[in-house]
């Protein structure tokens, strides 16, 4: 981990990494202050949005909570096996838009999605589409550690006990070993998988929760700030692993962490009050940022 | 003036503490520049007041009102003459009645003994003085409060703690009296049934089969023995509870699932009041509903499938009764299922879980403590309930495993045993406490059972 770092740019200085590795930033601190002069034109993406082997094909996607309009006409490829990073300012819609990806909005009763959303090619809000199916394809990890309160075991098992990916007690055993070796956290927990699952610390929780997501066996796992409520050496732990998962999974990971985006990711996408302002490779983005507005948040500007 | 007189009277005075010591509290602050300079703001002063003018009148007018009656009382029967004074107990509280109707003008003098009117006279007197007395008493410790208080308005005066220290023993004062009038009842129970067990042994109540509590109320009378077995009341309750949460809690659980994760806002916000509305009907509607319409019905139903039945039928009563305990059931395990953590809903959902999936593994479990105690609350109304059982299961005591039959319950029987004409010192009677005491021992049985499952076997989530 200590390498990388060296990708995130000279421009910052000390206390823009203070401010900017705040997890949440409170409504006090919202950004208040942002260049008057810039125009954000609607639709329009600097970078490269696009790739030629995307997982997800995102077109003219519009997010509404009721009347708000929460996302504003985005388009972008999610390439296989990448990891891309969201990041931007509290509020500029980077969750709302990942929820979209395995219809984790749908339980909310005033969202409405316009746009085109495909999945290796297939619509993923098409009227016959089975959300079950999509979710078991795209796995999701929260922004808090949220085990069940049931055993480490069970906790893991839940997902293929529903599927029915295991046929046998040995295949389901086989199944837990390999997602909590993975999840690093097998030789943590190996003598007490009987042990509930909220009695671990956070971000033993959280690779739990991980461990949980890619026992489905998903092509794409979502993160949703999943370090904002650890601590460094558990975000690092996580973020480890998140490289290693990285060979076999699409990624999108969510983050208010800066450094961290720039650690674990290829490409990173950086939103805007709703708008996708700035797509483009990871060191490209925190080295010379094209847009304006990318800039002045990277040098914590504002955010 | 009579304490109902006074009561305002004391509250005005306080009323009038409260603004001069309000105003005092203002002017002593002027010169010190304001309010600031104060250790309290005005109306704590004036508070602080109001409670020295308010609480020890009232507490001198409550005490006199406790002991007034009974002093008075002993004064007048020690006045009188030697050959009237009463011998026996019983004696003494028909002089004590005369004495007071006399007093009262209910009574001609020339009725009664020279003794007994001089008596009535000086009742009259000393009502009077201590009425008079108190009235004096109690303005003067109201004014005098006030008055002390009004003085010690000053600034290194901290009323604001001394008014929250009164607050605080005014709380106390009010959880004390909850307490001590449960212990009260506790007692009063237990007394009676251990006057009951004077009477009739503990083992042919506990475990006697027979239950027909007629006794005869003269000894030349002929009458049973009387038979006091409660048996067959408990298993009477026991049945008609069970029936009642047979239908309750699949019924109740299932309709709280379904208004908590299932139906739309406007639907919730329809049905929940009108399944809540249950609650309110008043038993004696069920009751009559549960004779009249459900009773019949079953009776009917099972002739036609060649069933014995009786037009009373501990079916009927138990249907009723479930009907009306489902709001218990659904309300609450729908607050505790909307309890439940968003996330953990979403962690499932987002493993592709259906939505009955979550709920089924996850969700019920991490509510089931709550959902519990709904249960055992819809459990205790049952087990307590009893105008629907009156009207719909009857009054025989039968021992019987049969639904069908007419059974009655324990709160059935106290209800029959003390209604009508009794003495208060028979078997019959304290047969009615002894029923309560138990009835109050299996509740609380009940409650600590179920507390050491629901512990055992939660999930918990934080």
């Amino acid at each position: 981990m200590g390498t990388t770092i060296n990708t995130i740019p000279k421009t910052m200085n000390p206390t823009a990494i203070k401010e900017t590795a705040m997890p949440e930033a409170d409504p006090i601190n919202a950004p208040v202050e942002r260049p008057a002069d810039t125009v954000i034109e609607e639709g329009k993406t600097v970078g490269i949005p696009f790739s030629d082997d995307p997982k997800f094909k995102l077109r003219d996607v519009e997010v509404f909570y009721g009347e708000t309009r929460a996302i504003k006409n985005i388009s972008l490829d999610i390439a296989r096996n990448e990891v891309i990073a969201f990041i931007g300012p509290s509020g500029c819609g980077k969750s709302t838009f990942l929820r979209c990806l395995n219809r984790m909005n749908d339980s909310i009763d005033s969202c409405r999605i316009k746009g085109s959303l495909l999945l290796d090619g297939q619509n993923i809000y098409d009227s016959k589409r089975d959300v079950v199916e999509l979710r078991a394809r795209v796995g999701m990890v929260f922004q808090k550690p949220n085990p069940f309160p049931k055993s480490i075991y069970d906790n893991v098992a839940y997902g293929p006990r529903i599927h029915g990916l295991a046929n046998r007690k040995s295949d389901l055993d086989d199944i837990v070993e390999n997602s909590l070796r993975k999840a690093g956290l097998w030789n943590e927990v190996k003598d007490r998988l009987d042990a509930m699952a909220t009695g671990m610390s956070g971000g033993q929780q959280q690779r739990l929760c991980i461990a949980r997501a890619i026992a489905v066996s998903p092509e794409v796992v979502l993160m949703d700030e999943p370090c904002s409520a650890l601590d460094p050496i558990a975000t690092a732990r996580i973020e480890e692993l998140i490289a290693e998962m990285s060979e076999s999974y699409t990624i999108v990971i969510v983050t208010h962490s800066m450094q961290q985006a720039a650690r674990v990711s290829n490409r990173t996408a950086y939103f805007h009050l709703g708008h996708l302002v700035e797509v483009n490779d990871t060191s490209k983005v925190f080295t010379t940022p094209e847009h304006e507005l990318t800039e002045s948040y990277i040098t914590g500007r504002f955010g | 003036m009579q304490t109902a007189d006074l009561l305002p009277l004391v509250l005005v005075l306080a009323a009038v503490a409260y603004g001069f010591a309000f105003m005092r509290s203002r002017a002593v602050a002027a010169p010190l520049g304001g309010i600031r300079n104060l250790k309290a703001l005005p109306a704590y002063y004036a508070a602080r007041a109001a409670l020295w003018c308010a609480i020890p009148a009232l507490i001198i007018l409550g005490t006199w009102a406790a002991f007034e009656g009974k002093v008075i009382q002993d004064m007048v029967m020690a006045s009188l003459p030697a050959e009237l004074a009463p011998q026996s107990a019983g004696r003494a509280s028909l002089t004590l009645s005369q004495i007071s109707n006399l007093a009262a003008g209910k009574l001609d003098p020339a009725m009664v003994p020279e003794g007994i009117s001089g008596a009535a006279t000086l009742l009259q007197e000393l009502r009077e003085q201590s009425s008079q007395f108190k009235t004096l008493l109690v303005i003067l410790i109201a004014v005098l409060g006030g008055t002390f208080a009004w003085t010690q308005v000053a600034p290194q005066i901290n009323a604001r703690k001394s008014v929250e220290r009164t607050l605080q023993r005014l709380f106390f004062v009010c959880a004390a009296v909850a307490i001590l009038t449960t212990i009260g009842i506790v007692f009063s129970v237990i007394f009676e049934t251990f006057r009951f067990f004077e009477k009739v042994p503990v083992s042919e109540f506990l475990f006697g089969t027979s239950w027909s509590p007629q006794t005869a109320l003269r000894a030349d009378q002929i009458g049973s023995e009387g038979a006091f077995g409660i048996i067959p009341l408990f298993t009477g309750t026991l049945m008609i509870s069970a029936i009642a949460l047979l239908i309750a809690v699949p019924v109740g659980l299932l309709s709280a699932v379904y208004l908590s994760e299932y139906a739309s806002p406007m639907v919730r916000s329809v049905v929940k009041p009108l399944l809540e509305m249950l609650a309110g009907v008043p038993t004696v509607v069920y009751g009559f509903f549960a004779a009249l319409t459900v009773a019949p019905f079953i009776r009917d139903l099972a002739l036609a499938l060649g069933l014995e039945a009786s037009s009373q039928s501990a079916l009927a009563a138990g249907l009723v009764m479930g009907i009306m305990i489902i709001p218990f059931v659904s309300s609450l395990s729908d607050d505790v299922i909307n309890a439940v953590p968003r996330t953990l809903r979403d962690g499932s959902l987002a493993l592709g879980a259906t939505q009955s999936e979550t709920m089924k593994n996850v969700i019920f479990p991490a509510a089931l403590p709550g959902i519990m105690g709904g249960i055992l609350l819809a459990a205790s109304r049952a087990i307590g309930e009893t105008m629907i059982v009156v009207m719909a299961a009857g009054l025989a005591a039968n021992l019987t495993a049969n639904p069908l039959d007419s059974v009655t319950t324990v709160t059935v029987q106290i209800v029959t045993l003390l209604t009508g004409d009794q003495e208060f010192d028979s078997a019959k009677t304290l047969a009615a406490f002894a029923l309560g005491m138990m009835l109050f021992i299996v509740t609380l049985l009940l409650n600590v059972i179920a507390l050491k499952v629901v512990r055992k076997y939660r999930e918990q989530y934080d």
